[in-house]
This record gives C-alpha cells, sequence and structure tokens, in this order.
C-alpha cells in the first residue's frame, strides 16, 4: 500500500493497515537498527524538542536518525533555551521547522503536538504530549508483541496506573484493532477511565476490569506492566498509598503460560523485580531496543524515504 | 405569533425574537449576547412558558438587533431547540431553527487546564461537535464536555 503520512500525532489518526505497513517496515530495518549505518536519509536533519525528561525516546530516535546516515539536532534542556526567555512553542516551531526536516516534541501540555503541526512546515512527531498521546511507544509495544508473542487475538493484561498512564491509552486503542482481549488491572484510584472503556467496547474489544492481578496472571499472553507515575499525582499522599500496589516477582511466574511475555514501557521503579530479569518472560530490554527500528520506520515515512 | 404566551410581552417593532429556547437556558442566552445589567439594551424575556413541542420554554426578545452567525452558533450549543425570527417593522421577515456547527472555534474554553488551548499560545480552542446528547470533543487534547456547556462559553 501507499502510505505518506505527513505528521505522527495520535494513534486514532491510523488505520489497522497504516500500522500493519510501520510494523512491516520496522521488521525489514530491524537488523540495520543493531549495527551499523546506511545512507537512506544522508543529508537530513531531525530536531528533537524535548521539554520534558526523556532517556529513551529521546536517545532512540537519535540512534534512529544516525542508523539512517542522518544528523541530529538536540534543543537540549528547555532550562538553557530561548524556552526560560518565555518564547512560545508555536515561535519555537516556526523557526526550528526552517533548520530541520523533521522535529520529534515532546511537550508537558496535552495537545501541544497537534498545535505544533499547525505552525510546523514539516512534518512533526509526537514524542509524547502531557497525559494525552505518545504514539510511537504504542507502535514499539505493537511491535514487540507481534515479534515476542502474537498479535492477532492476544490475551493481555494491561496493570499499574490505567488512569494517567499515557501509554496505555494509545496502546488499548490500537489493541482493538486486533481483537486482543484485554484485562485492565488497577487500583480503584488508578482505574482505566469510563470513557475510555466505553469507546473500546463500542468497537467490540473484548474489556474486563480487575483489582486482582493474581486473578489474571496464569490465562495470558502478554503481562504489561507499568510504573505508578508520581509527576502525575496532584496528591502526594495518594501516590505512596497506591506506589507499591502492583509487583511482580519471579515466584509468581510458576503456573503462567510457558510463552508468557512480561513487557514495560520503562523505566521502572519497583513495579518489577529484578530476579524477573532473566527469566524467560521478560521482554522489556528487547521492546526498549525496539523503538529504533520503529522510530527508523516512522522517520523514513514522514521524510519520503524508500528503504 | 399567536400564541396565548405572546400576550405576555408586547411585540417589537425592529430586531430579534429568540423562541423555543429551552427552558431556563434564556439567562445563558442573553449572556452569550453580552446583555447585562449594565447596558442599555431593551430586551424581553419569558421562562417556563408552555410549548407543545418542548413541554416548557423560554422566549427572548432584543430590540433593535440582529445576531452574528457566532452568537447564533453559542446559542445552538446550549439549545438545539431555538429558533431565530428577524423582525422588521413588526413583520417576521426570516424565520430558521438554530444549526449546530460541526466544528466550533473561539467559542468553548476547553475544561481541561493542561491542555494547549489553555496557555498563551497563539492558538484558539477547536471543537468538534457531536450530536444526541451533545458532546463537544478538544481538537487538541481530546478532552471531552458533555454538560455545563453554557459554563464554558467564551
Amino acid at each position: 500500500m501507499e502510505f505518506h503520512r505527513h505528521h505522527i500525532i495520535s494513534m486514532k489518526d491510523f488505520t489497522r493497515d497504516e500500522i500493519d505497513y510501520i510494523l512491516d517496515r520496522a521488521g525489514k530495518l530491524e537488523s540495520l537498527a543493531r549495527s551499523g549505518r546506511s545512507d537512506i536519509l544522508e543529508g537530513k536533519i531531525l530536531a528533537l524538542l524535548f521539554y520534558e525528561p526523556s532517556t529513551r525516546t529521546r536517545m532512540s530516535f537519535e540512534t534512529a536518525m544516525l542508523r539512517l546516515g542522518g544528523n541530529v539536532l538536540n534543543m537540549g534542556s528547555k532550562d538553557t533555551s530561548s524556552v526560560i526567555k518565555g518564547e512560545t512553542l508555536a515561535d519555537t516551531i516556526r523557526v526550528i521547522s526552517t533548520y530541520s526536516d523533521t522535529i520529534v516534541l515532546r511537550h508537558t501540555s496535552e495537545g501541544a503536538a497537534q498545535m505544533a503541526m499547525e505552525f510546523s512546515s514539516v512534518p512533526v512527531i509526537n514524542g509524547g504530549d502531557g497525559a494525552g498521546h505518545h504514539p510511537t511507544q504504542t507502535l514499539l509495544d505493537l511491535y514487540t508483541i507481534k515479534r515476542e508473542s502474537r498479535l492477532e487475538h492476544p490475551d493481555i493484561a494491561i496493570v499499574g496506573d490505567l488512569k494517567y498512564g499515557r501509554t496505555v491509552h494509545s496502546l488499548t486503542y490500537a489493541l482493538s484493532l486486533y481483537g486482543a482481549n484485554i484485562t485492565f488491572v488497577s487500583p480503584q484510584q488508578l482505574k482505566m477511565p469510563d470513557q475510555i472503556i466505553d469507546d473500546l467496547k463500542a468497537r467490540g474489544a473484548h474489556v474486563n476490569e480487575t483489582e486482582d492481578l493474581d486473578h489474571v496472571l496464569n490465562n495470558i499472553d502478554v503481562l504489561y506492566m507499568t510504573r505508578i507515575q508520581k509527576e502525575r499525582f496532584p496528591d502526594p499522599t495518594e501516590y505512596k498509598k497506591v506506589a507499591n500496589a502492583y509487583k511482580i516477582t519471579n515466584k509468581q511466574l510458576v503456573h503462567v503460560r510457558p510463552n508468557m511475555i512480561i513487557m514495560h514501557p520503562l523505566p521502572r521503579i519497583n513495579e518489577i523485580d529484578s530476579s524477573v530479569d532473566n527469566t524467560d518472560h521478560a521482554r522489556y530490554f528487547q521492546q526498549s531496543f525496539y523503538g529504533v527500528p520503529i522510530r527508523m520506520a516512522l522517520l523514513t515515512i514522514v521524510m519520503g524515504a524508500d528503504i | 405569533m399567536n400564541d396565548h404566551h405572546e400576550l405576555r410581552v408586547r411585540p417589537i417593532v425592529n430586531g430579534t425574537v429568540i423562541d423555543h429556547v429551552l427552558a431556563g437556558q434564556a439567562i445563558n442566552v442573553l449572556r452569550i449576547l453580552g446583555i447585562t445589567g449594565v447596558s442599555d439594551a431593551v430586551v424581553s424575556m419569558v421562562m417556563n412558558v408552555p410549548s407543545i413541542t418542548l413541554g416548557h420554554k423560554d422566549i427572548v426578545k432584543i430590540e433593535n438587533r440582529e445576531l452574528e452567525e457566532k452568537e447564533v452558533d453559542k446559542i445552538s450549543l446550549i439549545s438545539p431547540s431555538a429558533s431565530i425570527n428577524i423582525i422588521r417593522d413588526f413583520e417576521v421577515v426570516d424565520k430558521y431553527h438554530v444549526e449546530m456547527p460541526s466544528i466550533v472555534e473561539g467559542m468553548v474554553k476547553c475544561t481541561n487546564p493542561n491542555c494547549i488551548s489553555n496557555t498563551n499560545e497563539p492558538v484558539t480552542s477547536k471543537f468538534v461537535v457531536r450530536t444526541d446528547p451533545i458532546r463537544l470533543r478538544c481538537l487538541y487534547c481530546e478532552h471531552v464536555i458533555s454538560e455545563k456547556i453554557a459554563e464554558y462559553l467564551l
């Protein structure tokens, strides 16, 4: 199929065919993502504008661009840029889009990437907007499930902060396109918003909710753990109360399906005990790596490069 | 225009009659039109009068003023049943039902305090409008407003 998308803002923009196209392209680029360098994006410049801290998203975009033979401009910390002088995001985008061929934006406000798109003369890729979307994370999650488990009708449990976690909202939408059987596991105060549950059910997704992780652990293909995000809590005492609510150790894995995989968008705090790292179930480090071929695929698509 | 409730206020010479306003929304219509206690506009308002189609309704009459498109769009968001009658020399020269636009721009404030449209960025709020029931979805952050829309009108 032909797929020339100019901006990558929200997973809701994508059809199932478009997602499959990206995952296929990432598959073709995976060996290059592991080592080497090509000239696919030679002469192109990627600008990274990160208004919030990031390690994996920022560095995997840099790696992706370098593997493709392109160059990277990094705005650096907002404290050392014109942002501290009060420049609007709109003005920053107008300027940076004249310096670069594509912009990756992470911002604290929801809708920032959507707005940036209106002011940019080059493609904008959303690297996370507040509690909103993080489409490249979702795509690498899907790629991980495809590579390490099965993407068609998987049984998946998503655990932890489902209320404030931006990654899980986009992920559940995308999983619904693949007929996933999804169980949401969270404490009551962090449960998936009703609006999203309703949307998923309206799309025909199979959705269950529980507070008890052990209830589902032995009947799933994918266990998707998330961090309880301290910065999303208005009230620190509420954070402390639920921070240790869900933790997985290797002792809980005795009766799980042999091929069950454990994922996590990282960074983890203590949701996954280090005793799990060396089991056959752990996939979170591979998952982080898969961000590179996915982002390589997206960069080649938005800049119109053949591979 | 011959309903018995018309007797409650006298006909106007020139201006606009906003009829079939959802009962209780007339005050919000005045707010939309910027009519406050300190303005010199001549305004008549009746509330909760019987209506065949709505059960009860409000009516607002404003003398010597015809509404702008944006004002009519805002009224449609709080009272989709409303009809607009333009009066010139005691005659109804135009009558139409309000129509809800599919997108409203710069009319409603997003309820999400962390939305980019609530910052100092040079953007106006934009919402996609869905009906039955009315739901406004922010084009930027996707937050949905489904009730008390009048409170968020700009």
